[in-house]
């Protein structure tokens, strides 16, 4: 317990330490969540008319966020899939990175749900009655909380196994990864269905939507962990397998293609019948009524998305810069199909046929980005003591570089996570 | 080794101050970051109290009492206002329905501004429960109809007026998806919310068909000279923000033998309220003999609200041999 609690101060330690690049990064982040900070700060004082939700759209940019993070949290099992099932020892270190990014992403979600919430102060309500299992809402809070501490509890033994020296036992975490992957499955389907279920919101209330969360976040997730360890094949020396980031690559272009092929069922489903039900649609693709607020997202969504699955297609995606390319293209595409493109447009025109559109305020912008920015940070540090963890640079009996910038020779500075040549004099350096 | 001891030594010193330093300014940015706080209004910090209050269903006559007690409190000194809070239960048997006869209501939208009135909503929001549109002859897809008009008289021509607000459904997916169960149906029908347990997600306003639910962007705005001190805990008491409310059929009145406030204000006679159980009241005489019919039945909620055109008279007093009358069915255009 003891030796635990120093793995902890040492780990806490750690995430102070780096390049003046990581120092740089880090900072940028904290100064951005500060921001976002002060601005739900301004909120919480004048209530959520800063945001530029109304009760025609009653939610906007936080929910929107919410639902894109919790398919990047699912998508993490991207990874654990191919190692534990398959057997794909290539991947086997970088699990870790994914089950890093879903907690990072869960820790999102909920900072976006709080936001959102009018009344953050009444949270303990939903212990003395919780209204399961009616609610959908209920059930996400059930299976977004669980599927956290799944992950936590992954990430943590493996990495604190690693730090002690010790085999993982297989007992210990095997089976958490399999149930893991089917929860994984089950947030974002939940998460589907807290849309799905609503009668009155037909442009919701369609069968495929799960299944196009699904393949969705499948494609942002591992693209997302594409750019992240193209970040640290370049400025780290931690060495990423490149048959890793081929099998990534293999899957975000299938998760792609079947997402896109899922939205063109959508779209004709709803304009080749001409129905009612299709008037969001409409809004959203071609505008209605003189309102077209939303049509340049989707079409800018479709754009990048189509753009993406073209490069991924070639063989130029092997060169890590056109991969990199498709998948932030991707990444924004997919972020704006799932909010301006899915959350949004479900309430326009309202129940009663009234049309108000919505743009968000900059003070719910700067909400959004703080905690983006705060998520980024926890990834970062995650990464950052994970690293170190993992190439056997900071273990029970090796305190790793807090005296390292003195011992350059004795240091592998390759595996801390920073660029060698600049190491030395940048390092906090501290006992 | 020397060396080493003395380089590790130094810097240590140095990086302490930089730590030092490094923490000094992150705590100080932290604290700017929190500074809006410093503006918050005192009456928006929740007390104790209202912290630990229980649910409407779960607090005993001592807490209702007590909750009672500290909203007039709360009252008096936000709004300056003397008022009374009840707790106005339902009765056994009772079942209200509401009736709305769409060929007599002209759109003037006395009801809309009654509500207003009557419920102590925001004035400088557009919080009224009650929606009217314009709608174009020829069809009740609301999505025809106009929010916005504004003649300088109604009704116009070739328009009728669809006047819509929370239709209370039998089945209503806003209590389904609560996920806390601030919002319920009541034993007479009623769906109702409690203010003090909402905690403002907002998922009703998502769920709800008929857009029947208003959410406090902000702290509603209400003039003390304007406030209708007879309120009730479920029904018009003043809300705090973040938090839904919802036309409750005036459940303070409505509970007590007295018709709802949109009802009394309507200068035409459109609107039927009472408890449908009671096979002599007007609604349930409506339901049995008037055309019928709730908006949107195809998503199943089962709603309370029920809308019917008055047949003419005319029409009925006709003799049946006459209806059948061959010059009818050759269209000579009546």
């Amino acid at each position: 317990m003891k030796e635990y609690g120093r793995f902890l101060w040492r780990c806490f330690r750690v995430s102070f330490v780096g390049n003046r690049m990581y120092h740089g990064w880090m900072l940028l982040l904290t100064v951005l969540a500060l921001i976002g900070l002060n601005a739900y700060a301004k909120q919480i004082v004048q209530g959520l008319a800063t945001t530029g939700m109304t009760d025609q759209v009653s939610w906007g940019l936080y929910i929107s966020n919410f639902t894109f993070l919790v398919g990047m949290a699912a998508a993490a099992v991207m990874l654990v899939i191919p190692v534990y099932l398959y057997r794909n020892r290539e991947l086997h270190d970088l699990v870790i990175f994914g089950e890093l990014l879903a907690v990072a992403a869960i820790f999102m979600c909920l900072a976006f749900v709080v936001v959102d919430m009018g009344r953050p102060d009444r949270m303990h309500h939903m212990f003395m009655r919780f209204n399961f299992p009616m609610s959908m809402l209920t059930w996400d809070v059930i299976v977004l909380n669980v599927y956290l501490l799944l992950n936590m509890h992954i990430c943590g033994y493996l990495v604190y196994c690693a730090y002690r020296k010790r085999k993982p036992g297989a007992l210990f975490y095997i089976p958490f990864v399999f149930v893991a992957i089917v929860w994984a499955v089950s947030i974002h389907t939940v998460t589907a269905f807290l849309y799905v279920g609503l009668g009155g919101r037909p442009f919701w209330n369609s069968a495929i939507i799960a299944p196009r969360f699904l393949a969705s976040a499948f494609a942002a997730g591992p693209a997302f962990l594409i750019l992240t360890l193209s970040v640290l094949d370049k400025w780290t020396s931690y060495d990423v397998p490149r048959k890793a980031i081929m099998t990534l690559r293999n899957i975000v272009t299938v998760a792609l293609i079947i997402n896109m092929f899922l939205l063109a069922c959508e779209v004709f489903t709803e304009f080749y019948t001409g129905s009612a039900h299709g008037v969001s649609a409409r809004y959203l693709f071609l505008g209605l009524h003189g309102y077209s607020g939303l049509v340049p997202w989707i079409w800018t969504a479709i754009g990048l998305n189509t753009f993406a699955l073209g490069v991924l297609c070639l063989p130029a995606s092997r060169r890590q810069g056109w991969l990199n390319l498709a998948c932030g293209s991707l990444f924004i595409g997919i972020w704006i199909e799932k909010g301006m493109g899915l959350i949004v447009p479900g309430f326009i025109p309202s129940p009663l046929g009234e049309i108000v559109e919505y743009t968000p305020t900059l003070n719910e912008s700067l909400v959004s980005i703080g905690i983006w920015a705060f998520g980024l940070a926890l990834y970062t540090i995650f990464v950052r003591i994970t690293i170190p963890v993992l190439s056997g640079n900071l273990t029970v009996d090796r305190l790793y570089e807090f005296g390292a910038a003195s011992v350059p020779a004795e240091s592998d500075m390759s595996s801390t996570g920073s660029p060698s040549s600049s190491a030395p004099k940048d390092l906090e350096v501290s006992r | 080794m020397d060396d080493r001891q003395s380089a590790s030594g130094s810097s240590s010193r140095r990086s302490f101050l930089r730590q030092g330093v490094a923490a000094l300014a992150g705590m100080s940015a932290f604290v700017a970051a929190l500074s809006p706080l410093k503006d918050i209004d005192p009456d928006d910090i929740p007390t104790l109290d209202g912290f630990l209050q229980k649910h409407y269903k779960e607090m005993s006559d001592q807490d209702m009492s007590g909750a009672l007690q500290r909203i007039q409190d709360e009252v008096k000194k936000r709004y300056q206002a003397d008022v009374v809070v009840r707790d106005v239960k339902p009765s056994e048997g009772v079942e209200f329905v509401y009736a709305l006869n769409l060929s007599r209501c002209v759109g003037c939208r006395r009801c809309a501004s009654a509500c207003v009135e009557e419920n102590n909503q925001s004035r400088s929001m557009d919080m009224s429960y009650i929606r009217v549109l314009e709608m174009p002859m020829g069809t009740i897809d609301i999505e025809k109809g106009d929010h916005t008009y504004d003649h300088p008289t109604v009704p116009a021509d070739d328009h009728f007026y669809m006047p819509i607000q929370c239709h209370h459904c039998a089945d209503a997916p806003c209590v389904k998806v609560c996920p806390v169960g601030a919002t319920w149906t009541e034993p007479d029908g009623l769906t109702v919310v409690d203010y003090d347990w909402c905690i403002g997600c907002r998922y009703c306003e998502a769920a709800c068909p008929y857009w029947a639910r208003r959410f406090n962007f902000a702290q509603p705005e209400l003039p003390a000279e304007e406030i209708n001190p007879d309120m009730s805990y479920l029904s018009n008491r003043p809300r705090s923000k973040g938090v839904m409310e919802k036309c409750t059929f005036c459940l303070h009145r409505t509970r007590e033998g007295k018709m709802p406030a949109c009802l009394e204000a309507c200068p035409v006679g459109a609107r039927k309220f009472g408890n449908v159980l009671d096979p002599e009241s007007s609604v349930a005489q409506i339901l049995k003999t008037k055309r019928v019919f709730v908006l949107k039945e195809d998503v199943g909620t089962l709603p309370r609200f029920f809308y019917y055109f008055d047949e003419r008279a005319a029409q009925h007093e006709l003799p049946a041999e006459e209806l059948l009358a061959p010059s009818r069915h050759e269209g000579d255009g009546r």
